[in-house]
């Protein structure tokens, strides 16, 4: 059978829609499909991977590399190989994808798709900065897009609608080997965790923060500096899978206190300095497959925005409501980003981003509808990757080049086939 | 590994897939035998820049005999142990076969008669070598003749009887014969059928091969608990299961 039918969501599972899925084992087997938009391994938390109203396409089996230079570090590979692929075979070799998101299992089609940004996005931008090229299948024709076209920066970070990412062609940065040499440091508040941010020349920096303290310890968590290391580490291996939906209970107010309060006394107060594996570092919630599972049934959200370093105040207000509400998970964290982006709709600024995952309950989808409030009077934007419930007219006016994309993928996709739900729902591709 | 060469049939699909990758890592050279050659070329890519000595896209068509020759010519090029994996395979839904009788040649073809003409030819290469290793993957559909896919499950009988026959042979030689039994395995063949439960990911069934290869077992079962709901499904008496529906 080509379609199968299946309920299916993104990685928060609170949208689940039921729809047909091809998921095409050979390259001819994906060109013989009727056009659909596509997904990877469905790491994006809302409706960007999920098309309820018709069909999409599983790239997770077109995975294969397909050239590499080792005198220039160009790597080509179809679009459903995993970053965290890459990284583990790549790594021993002294060489690493130049930009990682926070979970291995996502794709280079939906790092692509998304242009994601990684701990060393003050230094080295976003993901799709280092795709030279890539290949599209767009109207039923195999189409190549270089980087700096229009057509380029319509797809990256563009949300599938230019047409299916079949590969790319990404720049491999050189590596000391497949560790990684990390300082920890405690900061005490809001105030001391962005200086540490802000002074922080490390090639990789990214703030655990812990968003459930208050008052005097507003904004504590534990910043995390990583440079490239030799040296001889353990696997990065998957060590549990949650086996079953946990019980709304599971990360409740007092558990996630008490779990926040260990995890940031784990670093000693004069910090640490330790060697990690490479995939410990990047991608540390790797270890635990299907931890999803632990928000239960209803799932979860993610609020992500990004705003100008100089509204770092009013960041501060929104951590103040959600250390209020007591509604955080131990999931937060901060980062200083620079200005890199490769698309029309790349989500990075230059200034803070904060994420933060909350269980999927009526107060928390009520705090996170305030708290896009705040993130539009601040002049920042939310992230389509971690989107499930913004509100159009908002959304679209934070993306100022929405109208070049918009006619980039009037042509590339006419017939409006590429349309997925998130698409659907804050109306991106209909006039203004 | 680094000396040894393996030749996989059916090579593109999914269970060959994972296959060719775990061996790819541990530095075999591969032989990926089948008939569409540009994905094969894009595997034999994939496999080469994971780690294998050599791997080399072959024309292979379990229908036609005259493929056979070439890639045993070119397997007799490779010095060191000579291993083959058997992934050819077609399972045209029984519906079709009912209206259309004369698709069973077909099924035998590509599940048994092919298969077993090929490795009836390379067997004497894996007798002058004094080893090397045959896989060969059934299934658990040839255990028991079922209402659902009792032409495709006959010739996965017919596939298992040979192998077992080889085995027999190949042993007086030193060399070794694995007979796998999938059960549902999660590859285009079950995608999107009703009644799939417990379905394995290609690379779990990989996993199972490679270890059987090393420990030299005969008959596998994976995942493995299929071989204790074969064992009750072969105990059903024939008066009882010729009523049944499973």
């Amino acid at each position: 059978m080509i379609w199968k039918t299946a309920e299916y969501s993104g990685w928060g599972r609170a949208l689940k829609v039921t729809g047909e899925i091809a998921r095409p084992e050979r390259r001819a087997d994906l060109l013989a499909l009727p056009p659909a938009p596509a997904f990877g391994l469905r790491r994006s938390y809302g409706d960007a991977p999920t098309n309820g109203a018709g069909r999409a396409i599983d790239m997770t089996r077109l995975d294969r590399l397909i050239s590499f230079d080792p005198a220039t570090g160009l790597l080509e590979a179809e679009a459903g190989v995993r970053i965290g692929d890459l990284a583990a075979l790549f790594a021993p070799k002294g060489w690493l994808p130049a930009v990682m998101p926070g979970t291995g299992f996502a794709t280079i089609g939906g790092c692509i798709a998304q242009d994601v940004h990684g701990k060393n996005h003050h230094n080295a931008g976003s993901f799709a900065q280092h795709v030279t090229r890539l290949t599209l299948l767009m109207q039923g024709e195999l189409v190549e897009v270089a980087a700096g076209t229009p057509l380029f920066r319509a797809t990256a970070g563009g949300l599938g609608q230019t047409g299916v990412i079949v590969s790319a062609t990404v720049q491999m940065v050189p590596c000391k080997g497949a560790a990684m040499m990390v300082t920890e440091r405690r900061a005490e508040n809001w105030e001391e965790h962005l200086a540490y941010l802000d002074a922080s020349t490390a090639t990789h920096t990214v703030g655990w923060i812990d968003g459930t303290a208050k008052g005097a310890s507003l904004g504590r968590g534990i910043v995390e500096e990583g440079e490239s290391s030799a040296g001889l580490v353990k696997d990065h291996v998957p060590v549990a899978t949650v086996p079953m939906n946990a019980p709304h209970f599971a990360l409740s107010a007092p558990i996630v206190r008490a779990f926040n309060e260990v995890y940031y006394r784990r670093v000693p107060a004069r910090g640490r300095t330790t060697v990690k594996p490479v995939g410990a570092f990047f991608f540390p919630l790797d270890k635990i497959l299907e931890w999803n599972r632990l928000y239960g049934r209803r799932g979860f959200h993610q609020f992500q925005c990004v705003v100008p370093l100089a509204s770092a105040p009013a960041l501060r207000e929104m951590l103040e409501e959600i250390a209020g509400s007591g509604l955080c998970s131990p999931l937060a964290v901060l980062k200083r980003m620079g200005p890199g982006r490769a698309g029309y709709l790349s989500f990075p600024m230059e200034g803070y981003t904060l994420a933060i995952d909350f269980p999927n309950r009526d107060a928390a989808r009520a705090l996170i509808r305030r708290l896009e409030g705040r993130t539009v009077e601040a002049g920042g934007r939310l992230y389509f990757a971690k989107d499930s419930l913004a509100e159009g007219t908002a959304m679209r006016a934070m993306y100022p080049e929405l109208p070049e994309w918009r006619d980039e993928v009037r042509r590339a996709d006419p017939n409006g086939d590429m349309i997925t739900d998130l698409v659907r729902r804050l109306g991106l591709r209909s006039a203004a | 590994m680094m000396n040894t060469t393996w030749i996989i049939l059916g090579a593109s699909s999914a269970m060959a897939r994972a296959t060719a990758r775990a061996l790819a890592e541990q530095g075999a050279g591969l032989l990926l035998a089948g008939r569409d050659a540009g994905e094969l070329a894009l595997i034999a890519a994939d496999c080469r820049l994971r780690g294998a000595r050599m791997a080399e896209a072959v024309a292979f068509d379990a229908r036609d005999p005259s493929t056979f020759a070439p890639l045993l010519a070119r397997a007799a090029a490779e010095e060191g142990e000579l291993n083959a994996a058997v992934f050819t395979g077609s399972m045209p839904p029984q519906a079709e076969i009912d209206s259309n009788p004369a698709l069973i040649g077909g099924v035998l073809a590509d599940n048994f008669a092919g298969p077993a003409e090929f490795l009836h030819m390379l067997a004497p290469m894996l007798e002058a070598r004094g080893g090397g290793c045959i896989v060969g993957v059934g299934s658990v559909a040839g255990d028991r003749g079922r209402l659902g896919n009792y032409a495709y499950g006959a010739a996965k009988a017919a596939f298992h009887t040979y192998l077992s026959g080889l085995r027999n042979r190949l042993a007086r030689a030193g060399a070794h014969v694995v007979t796998v039994k999938p059960g549902f395995v999660d590859t285009a063949m079950t995608w999107g059928l009703p009644g799939m439960f417990l379905v394995a990911p290609p690379e779990a069934v990989a996993r199972a091969i490679l270890r059987a290869v090393r420990k030299r077992r005969n008959v596998i079962y994976t995942p493995f608990f299929w071989r204790w709901i074969m064992a009750i499904i072969r105990l059903v008496p024939e008066p009882v299961f010729k009523k049944l529906k499973i």
